[in-house]
């Protein structure tokens, strides 16, 4: 070559300095390297060594530079000036924001500490965050969960002691099939994209179970374009079809689950309860000696098929009330097929599949393991067969039952704990037993009488007072959801505005956009938040708010308490809190101040702390009346649940070489940011599978301090403690329910997977499912205010099935008018083929109100976008009796999101209109807008 | 592709000014003195008015000058140095006549053969662009070289000449409407090429790869309706061409009238151009759209 | 130079692998942070925070429907969904370069990648007027042409590790569906995996021979076709001798024993 290139410097100084931590542009929790440059974050990348990601990035963790920047961040403590809702605020000191809160909350500590509700959001602090409800005393604490997907999470837990979710995940390297129900996003967002891409790397074979054939469902080598709600038929189909050609695993069901466990058959309050001994163990027959025994003595090999007769009663295992309800031809493909919207044929063939992998495919992993009983196994046997799924079964009504239907499809198959199936992250498994029950015991200027949230066993453990009445504002724990584990959120604010169960003065929120996004009726919660008595005052006395950015729901608040962004603080990523586990490991991290803030805001952890200490909360204040931390990152080190356990497992002791148990290490912090931010202890090997029932797992746990003995434990095929409520409907028991919710309870709560359909009273004529997904480059609310990741999903269309498209006379970018019982919006169109064909969707969250997140007011976000939260109401529509019922699922009170059903019509040409509607009038934003143009670059 | 104003006034302007250079060049009119200082001015203002209009939509027009170096390979390059060239050769020439009052034939050859391959160039610049198939064909360069000389022949008072050149380019510009409405069609390039899907069945681009707008949006996909793009096939048709045709063709009485006429012709002839170039711009689909669900 | 080279050493490129990504636009952002940070001008957004953002992207994600012929054995196909990566191919017969007036735009000799030397570049926009693929952007603040680099200041850089030398889009991606390699060579992982899967060009009409490959998605919604084979692992032991109950009993003294 003849001319001459031009010399470019291919070696270039990345940064001067990386920063490891964690990453919080979602609630993923992955490793990051924080490239700084001139003390300016410069660039942000995965941290090859986290558990979580092992490098990878997503979208919204390369663009967390832009979140650090965003002119949306609030810069200072805010009153309120103008009336609620408007947005009009004053900046003051922190002296004055610490004040007024001890102002409002000392009072109601030492008076009435129910009048506070405490809510969180996106919440990762929760072990900490109910530690404070829980010494302030009151019994109206919860996070999100219940909203977002309980279900799932309690579904799981009650079943196998650990859910999909966070906890849990595919056996990735193995797995030949995977099946995915539900999931547009999740949790575990990197590891799900790694671990497909694994499975397809193999290519091994994906069926994704979806409405909507976007983003996981795009690259399954299956899809099934399920009509919403209906995954329970499908599921029990499934099992329908598998147990009628025996294709489940005989041995691991008789080993590890309560299927060879005697249920009581003699009439009375003990019908339908698993028969135990007098030490509560549960009772099988064992097929070698043919007595009935405990499941757990060494050598019994617990009977599938052998019945126990006694006073003339026959009491017969749980698999044979299976194999009497799940073989019935009400469950056939054929049966079933039109309502779930899938062809028998593929139904059969799914199984068939299923079938095949699980049984002609079996793996064997040359790895000896001790179990329970004390017998040795030269193998892990796995069926490689797994299952993934999330609120797309979840967030329905019947969404209990639905996850209860896979998790005993997986167990029929012998896919849970075992190679190729599903496995469990540290600290799961744990059964539903080994958690406590909820507490609602508050006494004035007392802390509560134990943790708020937990898994009741019974009608024993509802959070009811002495009349009866719901003890929680939320009316968590109730005959109306009794197994509402996470609390119930979306009902906070409705039952605070209605006095019902009784009036609050004092609503503290952090991190929920709860006036927006967050809300079913969203107008309507709006309202309720603004909402003046007859003597003018607020029906709501106070709400104090804690957000990092000028969110809709600031407006909403009379006091802001602004947080510092997730580069700006401390934060601990705790094993007693939500893990990010791998199945192979424990591991727990800590975020860490890689820059300082350059606005006037404090961590929200520190803030509480700071509160507690000013009310000399009990759990927070030393014998002498001394505070016993200054600060969160004090409270990270110091702080000991029991002793020896903290906050953090890694690096204890004295020279901080212990790991899960262990005395306070001063120099704890510095180890984590010495070892990129996290810290991971790996599992051994030989306990690597059948968690639950591995004894060199269980003592690998105790070590560690997930638990102070070994748990061995079955999976609950049948959920005896469901039985226990429909007892107490069919009158047994001292707690008996309203009779208004008598025969709800004995119909939904069947201690054995069901289907029915969540078709909703007053749904007449609104035939069309509406649907959310989370997009990929998006993280709810707080996505919007991302330069980058704006450019990307600026609006969002609602996409239309083909047939509707032309049934309306809609092309792309039509305005459609999309009304519900509840409500009309009227928002722009856009075709999808890939679609269910009575099925419409949209990007959750995109919308924005005018005047938020430092957009400006003509924003596409304002205009174009949407939220379809305006048709989803929190109660049904009215009975024949009047009565309007929680729109949730009547065993856990998960919000129903995805139950809703809508009409179409057409609205207009794109030119038609200008705005989505409804539009609401803009807010004072509190902040200025962003600039004109960005050129980011720091450094020289 | 975006009509972007500077670009259509470059082309349309700079193509009649090099079209009055061609013939000054072969010397028609033969013209010396002030006449020439004239037309010479006419010329100049033109092919520089338009050359420097085509420095607005540069990003770095200061750097303009390292455009001269690529004469190789690129067709840019290539006008800019026939550019300057022919401005110089006939500047030489021009000097003589206005100057010296002596026309130097070979200077005023070479000038006009610069000046035609200054309009060749340009349209090879378009000419060239696989990924825009409406002007990928061999009657783009007919259309600027037909535009430029029947302008220019115009402009020079060629009436017989510009007469029969006007016809020539109105109909190169009929045969450029018709294949070119087909050109995007017979490239091939479809959403299954640009994809490579197609064998998976019917493709059809769904979701953008972001909502709002970019770069690429900007330049390269502007939709005209149909009727719109007729309507102004018309206008541009009978402006450009039949009018002016038809004002050389009509036998006017008295020099003024006769004058005033050919002041007519050309003002009707150099909107019609621009109406047609406009059209040039935006009726041109760049492959890029299919991308994007928009051709 | 705006001559391309007779031939380069290597053949650096992606493939990208249709049947795994997941469209999570993971690849863009990290793109555009290393980009923005790093090899010339910062790649700019205008009106970011109004109603009408947009900003220069090297790497952006389509996605298309394809809808495949209804036939025999599926009457009725469902539609299917591809997400669809797209960044400079650097192309072996580059028009973006050749095009070019000032020779800002050149294809390097030893790895065939196609850059643009800033300092040289008037922003006439033509190169970008002779991509067919849309790679390339005018960053309306800087003035210049920007394009994908493949991340000439990573794969190459001696600060950092080893691993860490490949283009930050390809070490992001969650899902694994970037691959780097050497597509001159035969025997990479890359040229293998191209082979493997049938990789394939983009407009190989246009005649621009991309160095960059992508891999087609595989053959969807085909497990009925296979009932034949699946049917027979469904056959009931409910019809056996004393039907469910009776298989299970004979099932259950075939499991090999417990401890006695
Ligand atoms: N239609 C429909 N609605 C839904 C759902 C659905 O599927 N469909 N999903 C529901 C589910 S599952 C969930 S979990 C909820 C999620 O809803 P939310 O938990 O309300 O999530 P966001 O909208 O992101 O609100 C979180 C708030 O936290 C603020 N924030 C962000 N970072 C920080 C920080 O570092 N510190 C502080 N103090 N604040 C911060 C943000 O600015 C934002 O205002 O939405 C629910 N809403
Ligand atoms: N990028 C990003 N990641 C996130 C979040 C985010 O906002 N952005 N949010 C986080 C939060 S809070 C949560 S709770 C998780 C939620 O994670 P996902 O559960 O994956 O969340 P959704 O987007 O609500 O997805 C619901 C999916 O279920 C499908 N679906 C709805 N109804 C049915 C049905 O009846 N049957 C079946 N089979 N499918 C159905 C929908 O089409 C959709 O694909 O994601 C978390 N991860
Ligand atoms: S998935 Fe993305 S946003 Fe969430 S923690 Fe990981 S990198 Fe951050
Ligand atoms: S990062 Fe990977 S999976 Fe995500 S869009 Fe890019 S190529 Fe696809
Ligand atoms: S993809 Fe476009 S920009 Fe890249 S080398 Fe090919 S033609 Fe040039
Ligand atoms: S924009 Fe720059 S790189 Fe592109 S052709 Fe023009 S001068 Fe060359
Ligand atoms: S190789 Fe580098 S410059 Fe090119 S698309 Fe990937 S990240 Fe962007
Ligand atoms: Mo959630």
């Amino acid at each position: 070559m003849t001319f001459q290139q031009p010399q470019v410097d291919t070696s270039p100084e990345v940064s001067d300095e990386i920063r490891k931590t964690t990453c919080y542009m979602c609630a993923c929790r992955c490793g990051i390297n924080v490239h700084m440059k001139d003390g300016k974050v410069a660039y942000i990348e995965g941290n090859r060594d986290h558990p979580v990601n092992k490098g990878v990035l997503c979208a919204k963790g390369s663009a967390g530079i832009m979140q650090v920047n965003a002119p949306s961040r609030l810069k200072a403590p805010l009153k309120r000036v103008g009336p609620r809702g408007s947005g009009e605020f004053r900046e003051i000191s922190w002296d004055e924001a610490i004040s007024t809160a001890v102002g409002w909350l000392n009072e109601l500590h030492e008076t009435a500490p129910q009048k506070l509700a405490f809510f969180t959001g996106r919440d990762q602090s929760q072990s900490f965050t109910s530690f404070w409800a829980q010494n302030f005393g009151t019994p109206n604490y919860a996070a999100h969960g219940g909203f977002c997907s309980v279900n799932m999470a309690t579904a799981g837990i009650y079943t196998m002691g650990g859910a999909f979710w966070e906890f849990g995940q595919p056996d990735w390297d193995h797995t030949k099939l995977f099946m995915l129900f539900g999931v547009a996003e999740d949790h575990d967002s990197n590891p799900i994209k790694a671990g497909l891409g694994k499975i397809k790397a193999r290519g091994a074979k994906v069926i994704g179970v979806n409405p909507i054939r976007s983003g996981y469902n795009a690259i399954a080598d299956e899809w099934v374009g399920i009509t919403p709600g209906t995954d329970g038929l499908f599921i029990l189909s499934l099992i329908h079809l598998l147990m009628k050609a025996g294709k489940i695993d005989l041995d691991y069901l008789s080993r590890y689950t309560n299927a060879p466990v005697l249920v009581n058959a003699a009439e009375g309050p003990e019908q339908g309860l698993l028969m135990r001994d007098d030490d509560g163990k549960q009772l099988v027959i064992d097929r070698n000696t043919g007595q009935l025994t405990a499941f757990d003595k060494p050598g019994v090999r617990p009977d599938l098929a052998a019945v126990y007769e006694k006073d003339g009663v026959t009491h017969r295992p749980v698999f044979h009330q299976m194999a009497e309800r799940y073989l019935s031809e009400d469950y056939a493909p054929e049966a079933i097929a039109e309502q779930c919207g899938i062809p028998a044929k593929r139904i059969r063939a799914i199984a068939g599949e299923i079938a095949r992998v699980a049984f002609d495919e079996a793996i064997e992993l040359d790895q000896e393991w001790t179990d329970f009983r004390g017998e040795k196994h030269a193998k892990m046997t796995g069926r490689p067969v797994s299952f993934h799924a999330m609120r797309g079964i979840s967030a329905h009504a019947n969404g209990f039952q639905t996850c209860r239907a896979l998790h005993v499809l997986q167990i029929l198959l012998g896919t849970v704990e075992v190679p190729g199936g599903f496995r469990f992250k540290p600290p799961y498994p744990k059964p539903a037993e080994a958690h406590p029950a909820p507490h609602c015991d508050n006494r004035p200027g007392q802390p509560l009488d134990g943790p708020h949230l937990g898994f009741v066993q019974g009608p024993e453990h509802l959070a009811l007072k002495e009349d009866g009445s719901p003890a929680r504002i939320d009316k968590a724990f109730t005959w109306e959801n009794p197994m509402s584990s996470h609390g119930l959120m979306h009902m906070v604010i409705s039952n605070a505005y209605a006095g019902d169960p009784y009036k609050i003065n004092t609503l503290f929120m952090y991190m929920a956009n709860m006036s927006w996004n967050s809300s079913m009726n969203t107008k309507g919660v709006m309202e309720m938040l603004s909402a003046r008595n007859d003597s003018g005052g607020y029906v709501i006395p106070h709400i104090i708010y804690s957000d990092a950015y000028n969110s809709e729901m600031v407006s909403y608040a009379d006091l802001i308490l602004p947080d510092t962004t997730y580069l700006e603080r401390h934060d601990c990523i705790s094993l007693l809190d939500r893990p990010i586990c791998e199945a192979d490991a424990a591991a727990d991290a800590i975020r860490w101040p890689v820059i300082e803030p350059d606005r006037d805001v404090r961590g929200f952890q520190s803030v509480l702390i700071e509160l507690a200490n000013r009310m000399a909360l009990p759990g927070f204040t030393n014998e002498d009346g001394t505070p016993k931390w200054k600060d969160y990152a004090d409270y990270i080190v110091n702080h000991e649940r029991k002793p020896g356990i903290g906050p953090l497992a890694g690096f204890r002791g004295e020279d901080g070489d212990k790991v899960g148990r262990g005395e306070v290490h001063p120099e704890q912090l510095d180890k984590y940011i010495e070892n990129g931010g996290f810290f991971v202890e790996h599992i051994p090997t030989e306990a690597s599978y059948y968690k639950p029932w591995n004894s060199a797992y269980q003592d690998w746990a105790v070590g560690m301090g997930i638990f102070d003995s070994p748990q061995p434990y079955l999976f609950q095929l049948y959920v005896e403690p469901m039985r226990k409520f429909q007892l107490a409907a069919e009158g047994h028991g001292e707690r008996q329910p309203p009779d208004h919710l008598r025969e709800r309870i004995k119909h939904t709560m069947d201690p054995l997977p069901i289907w029915y359909d969540t078709d909703q009273q007053g749904n007449e004529g609104y035939t069309i499912n509406a649907l959310t997904q989370r997009p990929m480059a998006m993280y709810h609310s707080w996505g919007g205010q991302n330069a980058w990741l704006r450019q990307l999903h600026g609006r969002n269309p609602l996409y239309v099935p083909t047939k509707l498209m032309r049934e309306n006379g809609l092309s792309d970018g039509d305005w459609a008018k999309v009304s519900s019982p509840h409500g009309e919006i009227t928002v722009p169109v856009m075709e999808m083929a890939a679609l269910n064909e009575n099925t419409v969707w949209t990007w959750n969250a995109i919308g924005k109100r005018k005047g938020t997140w430092g957009l400006e007011e003509d924003a596409p976000e304002a205009t174009k976008g949407f939220l379809l939260n305006h048709l989803i109401h929190e109660l049904l529509p009215p009975k024949g009796d009047g009565m309007r019922w929680a729109n949730s699922d009547p065993i856990t009170g998960q919000a129903a999101w995805f139950d809703l059903k809508v009409k179409l019509e057409k609205a207009g040409a794109p030119d038609d209109l200008t705005e989505s509607q409804p539009a609401f009038a803009p807010l004072d934003s509190v902040i200025p807008t962003g600039p004109k143009e960005l050129k980011w670059k720091v450094g020289k | 592709m975006h009509p972007a104003p500077s670009v259509i006034v470059f082309t349309t302007l700079s193509g009649l000014g090099f079209g009055l250079l061609i013939f000054l060049g072969l010397g028609l009119p033969d013209v010396t003195g002030m006449v020439a200082f004239v037309f010479f001015a006419i010329a100049y203002a033109l092919a520089v008015g338009g050359l420097l209009a085509s420095t607005f939509h540069l990003g770095h027009p200061e750097r303009a000058l390292k455009a001269f170096s690529q004469w190789k390979t690129s067709w840019l390059s290539r006008e800019g140095c026939c550019a300057v060239g022919a401005l110089v050769a006939m500047g030489l020439y021009g000097f003589g006549t206005v100057f010296l009052g002596t026309a130097w034939p070979l200077v005023g050859l070479i000038g006009a053969l610069l000046s035609l391959a200054t309009v060749f160039t340009t349209s090879m610049i378009y000419t060239q662009l696989k990924t825009i198939p409406r002007w990928n064909m061999p009657l783009t360069p007919a259309l600027f070289l037909s535009f430029s000389l029947a302008g220019g022949a115009l402009l020079a008072g060629q009436e017989t000449v510009a007469t029969v050149l006007l016809i020539i380019a109105g109909g190169v510009q009929l045969a450029y409407w018709v294949k070119g409405d087909q050109a995007f069609a017979a490239s091939g390039t479809t959403l299954a090429t640009a994809t490579g899907l197609g064998n998976g069945g019917t493709v059809r681009a769904f979701e953008p790869p972001h909502t709002g707008t970019n770069y690429l949006l900007r330049e390269f996909v502007h939709v005209v309706g149909r009727k719109h793009s007729q309507k102004l096939q018309v206008i541009g048709f009978a402006l450009g061409f039949a009018l002016p045709v038809l004002l050389l063709v009509l036998p006017f009485n008295g020099l003024m009238l006769k004058h005033i006429m050919a002041a007519v012709a050309v003002l009707s002839h150099l909107a019609g151009v621009a109406c047609t170039r406009w059209l040039f711009f935006a009726e041109a689909e760049h492959v890029v759209g299919l991308y994007y669900g928009k051709r | 130079m705006t001559e391309l080279p007779n031939s380069t050493d290597r053949k650096m490129g992606l493939v990208i692998d249709l049947d795994t990504c997941v469209g999570c636009h993971a690849c863009v952002i990290s793109c555009k942070g290393w980009n923005t940070e790093n090899y010339g001008a910062p790649l700019s957004d205008q009106d970011p925070y109004g109603s009408d953002p947009s900003g220069t992207f090297l790497n952006r994600v389509h996605s298309f429907e394809v809808q495949p012929q209804a036939c025999g054995t599926q009457p009725a196909p469902a539609a299917q969904l591809t997400h669809f990566p797209k960044s400079c191919l650097h192309c072996e017969d580059a028009p973006c370069v050749t095009v070019c007036p000032t020779g800002a735009s050149y294809k390097r000799v030893e790895d065939g990648i196609v850059l643009v030397n800033e300092s040289d570049c008037i922003g006439c926009g033509l190169c970008a007027w002779s991509c067919p693929y849309g790679a390339r952007e005018l960053d309306l603040a800087a003035g210049v042409m920007k394009k994908c680099t493949l991340c000439v200041d990573r794969i190459y850089n001696e600060n950092l590790e080893e691993i860490d030398r490949v283009p930050t889009c390809v070490r992001t991606c969650p899902a694994g569906a970037r691959h780097f390699g050497d597509l001159g060579d035969a025997d990479s992982d890359v040229s293998k995996l191209v082979a493997e899967r049938g990789g394939f060009d983009l407009m190989p009409e246009m005649g621009t021979k991309p160095v960059n490959k992508y891999l087609p998605p595989r053959p969807k919604d085909q497990i009925e076709d296979q009932i034949d084979i699946l049917a027979p692992l469904l056959a009931p032991v409910t019809g056996d001798a004393g039907g469910f109950m009776g298989w299970l009993d004979r099932a259950l003294d075939k499991i090999p024993g417990g401890a006695n």
